[in-house]
């Protein structure tokens, strides 16, 4: 089962490696982490993805982040509104003759070339997971050579 | 005017009421024993730093008050590890302080340097890498209120030679406000009002005590609920003292060595009160057995306690002792429990505790008479093993604060140390360590610091030749295969002779009596050996993983 949760926390040294240390000591794998300084720059916001077995295990881990001294809120995203995204950078088999085709897939996604040169073009996508998902096997068409994600970003509304 | 950061931590020592320091000297510490050397704060020079942990926890299990320990940078402060797990685990205030190498050199493989607070980050509540001056003492203010608000628990500073070197003005934050760490102290008014209902409508209802009554300090609340409701109170090893043991409503503890009767009655309950206690593996037995037909009221500070390993229906997160006295107000009608109380007895009855005498030395008998001389009024530290079982069932305790034992972790090597600690915090107390001749090897080298400091402790090692708890699961669950628990200790009269402390030996079950009343009257640190039965066994016993009412061997 995987769980988005995002945290507030203090933007201290250490905090980052409480956190993972939490999941670590109970042997429940981080899927994907993004940290960034919010707009008060003494807090920083954590997007978590975690994978637990149920949901006991998932209450469990969200009372013992709340437990850290250097939390300040812990949001379960599976219980509200929110929007999540996730941007990938794509390098791809290329040649100029695809370009036309590539665009026009990456027109339905917010994605574009932002790189090419000789045999391989490096695309930039942004999407949710069901996007990217589906972006990544309209890609595997031309042949994806590498992929970096920046992990889930998500916000309540 | 500006202070050294030495003097600014020992000025915030003081201002947090600290009056002794347990610890180790070493290189990166040298300015707090510069600064030490002028102060009143008595420091004591334990002979290694896991014993200068486990005496700053037993000094605050004695006391309530938040023990402070002090190490130098890597082998001193990982040395502390063990007493910080321990404290951790049984929720003990402590604050611990590690000297660093200078800031410069962090992260340089410099000369005795460890990332002690990663070692340490989980086993303390909270800790510390001071990287500037001018936010040592806001660290110290705020290291003693995090272990000693909600749930307690070990908080470490580390802080680097050069800063205890640099100068700053020292300014005091009476208050302190923290964000992210607000402890609920008040119960959940509907809650309590929803668990005075489930007690009102109960026909067999229990009160499960653990720790967290010692901790917020609701003994007479307790009191005052199981007198109310008429209920019987089980409670676990780090409940002990929460209760009287003599009183007609105790159980005596539950769990794996806890008495059957309580066991009986925690299975048979359909109402479980369990306060300032978290269901332990070592309490519940096997899970999806325990309890079957009760519903939970669950009274803690700590919310992840809660339904953490039992489903609960009434969750209150907050203090025992307000969170019990709201409730014994809030109870319009007591439940009859007369039926239930009968059924109790008759368990009590028909599952008595008891051990065989058969003219060899039992250590029971002995702990029983360490609890007549000194009438139940004696603190008592205990090592980990069997010694620690019959140290909880065969004293009679009742008072909180007079039990002191780790728990959570199971240290070996804790309970001397610890009376130590014990002692210095409650100088007027006869302190007893129970002892294993096992347990007491892991930390003997602190009858120097008993007897440099004049600490008066009393030990009574129940001498049986081996590592008895293991060699116990080994006769019971190994075939009798006794791997590597028969132990061979020193002479421990000669030994404690040595020390200048004093030593006695005893074999035969007349000699108890008098040995216990002399150590009682001597002036010193007394070791007395008691060779007790090689294989006597903790009964009653539930093995792991059993439901607890399947109890096996011995009498019970």
């Amino acid at each position: 089962m995987r769980r988005t949760i995002s945290l507030l926390v203090e933007n201290k040294f250490g905090v980052l490696a409480r956190i993972a240390g939490l999941f670590s000591a109970r042997g429940y794998n981080i899927a994907s982490l993004a940290v960034s300084e919010t707009l008060d720059p003494v807090v920083s916001y954590m997007t978590v993805v975690v994978e637990a077995e149920d949901e006991k295990i998932l209450e469990q881990i969200k009372k013992q982040l709340n437990k850290l001294i250097d939390v300040i809120t812990v949001t379960d995203f599976t219980k509200k509104e929110h929007i999540d995204r996730e941007m990938v950078l794509i390098k791809v088999d290329y040649s100029p003759k695809d370009k036309g085709k590539i665009e026009n897939l990456l027109n339905k996604y917010v994605g574009k070339i932002i790189y090419s040169k000789g045999d391989i073009a490096i695309i930039e996508a942004v999407g949710d997971q069901a996007q990217i998902k589906e972006l990544l096997e309209e890609l595997g068409k031309f042949g994806v050579k590498e992929l970096v994600r920046t992990g889930r970003v998500a916000v309540g509304y | 005017m500006k202070l050294k950061g030495a003097n600014i931590l020992l000025e915030a020592l003081k201002k947090e009421g600290v009056d002794v320091i347990f610890g180790y000297p070493g290189g990166q510490v040298l300015p707090i024993l510069d600064a030490l050397y002028d102060e009143k704060i008595n420091f004591i020079l334990t002979r290694h730093e896991q014993a200068a942990a486990h005496a700053a926890d037993g000094y605050a299990r004695a006391t309530g008050k938040v023990g402070v320990c002090l190490a130098t940078s890597g082998p001193g402060a990982t040395n502390l590890t063990t007493g910080l797990a321990t404290a951790y685990m049984d929720s003990i205030p402590m604050v611990a302080i590690t000297g660093q190498v200078k800031t410069h050199l962090i992260g340089n493989d410099a000369f005795q340097e460890a990332d002690v607070t990663g070692i340490t980050r989980p086993i303390t509540k909270y800790n510390y890498l001071v990287k500037d001056i001018k936010d040592l003492a806001r660290i110290v203010r705020e290291a003693f209120y995090v272990a000693s608000t909600g749930r307690p628990g070990p908080v470490l500073i580390d802080i680097p030679s050069d800063v205890q070197m640099a100068e700053a003005e020292f300014i005091w934050h009476e208050k302190i406000t923290m964000r992210s760490y607000k402890p609920t102290y008040v119960g959940h008014p509907g809650q309590i009002k929803k668990a005075a209902k489930a007690i009102s409508l109960a026909k067999r209802p229990i009160i499960y005590a653990g720790g967290g009554i010692i901790i917020s300090g609701a003994h007479k609340e307790l009191r005052d609920l199981a007198e109310k409701i008429k209920t019987p109170v089980t409670w676990t090893l780090m409940g002990i003292g929460g209760f009287p043991s003599k009183h007609e409503l105790s159980l005596g503890m539950l769990g794996m060595h806890g008495t059957a009767y309580a066991n009986h009655a925690i299975m048979e309950s359909d109402l479980i009160i369990a306060v300032g206690a978290r269901f332990d593996d070592r309490v519940t037995g096997r899970l999806d057995a325990f309890a079957p037909h009760a519903k939970i009221v669950h009274i803690d500070i700590d919310p992840s306690s809660i339904s953490k390993n039992v489903s609960v229906e009434i969750p209150i997160v907050g203090d025992a002792k307000n969170i019990l006295s709201e409730l014994v107000g809030e109870i319009k009608k007591a439940p009859d429990t007369s039926e239930w109380l009968k059924t109790v007895d008759e368990w009590k009855k028909k599952f008595p505790m008891q051990y065989k005498e058969d003219g060899i030395l039992k250590p029971q008998y002995v702990v029983e008479q360490i609890y007549e001389a000194t009438k139940g009024d004696a603190i008592i530290a205990t090592e980990v093993g069997q010694n620690q079982m019959w140290a909880a069932q065969w004293y009679q305790y009742s008072h909180p604060r007079t039990f002191l034992s780790s728990g959570g972790l199971g240290t070996m090597g804790y309970g001397f140390p610890a009376a130590m600690g014990a002692k210095v915090g409650c100088p007027d107390k006869i302190v007893f360590d129970i002892a294993g001749d096992g347990s007491i090897q892991m930390n003997i080298q602190e009858l120097a610091t008993c007897v440099c400091n004049k600490i008066n402790v009393k030990v009574a090692i129940l001498n049986n030749g081996y590592l008895g708890m293991v060699r116990q699961w080994q006769e019971l669950f190994y075939k009798r295969r006794y791997s590597q628990v028969s132990i061979t200790g020193p002479d421990f009269v000669k030994l404690a002779e040595s020390y200048g402390a004093v030593g006695i030996s005893v074999s035969k079950k007349e000699d108890v009596r008098p040995a216990i009343e002399k150590a009682i009257k001597t002036d010193n640190t007394v070791f007395i050996d008691f060779r007790v039965e090689a294989e006597e066994n903790v009964y009653p016993m539930v093995p792991a993983g059993e439901a607890i009412n399947k109890i096996i061997g011995g009498l019970a």
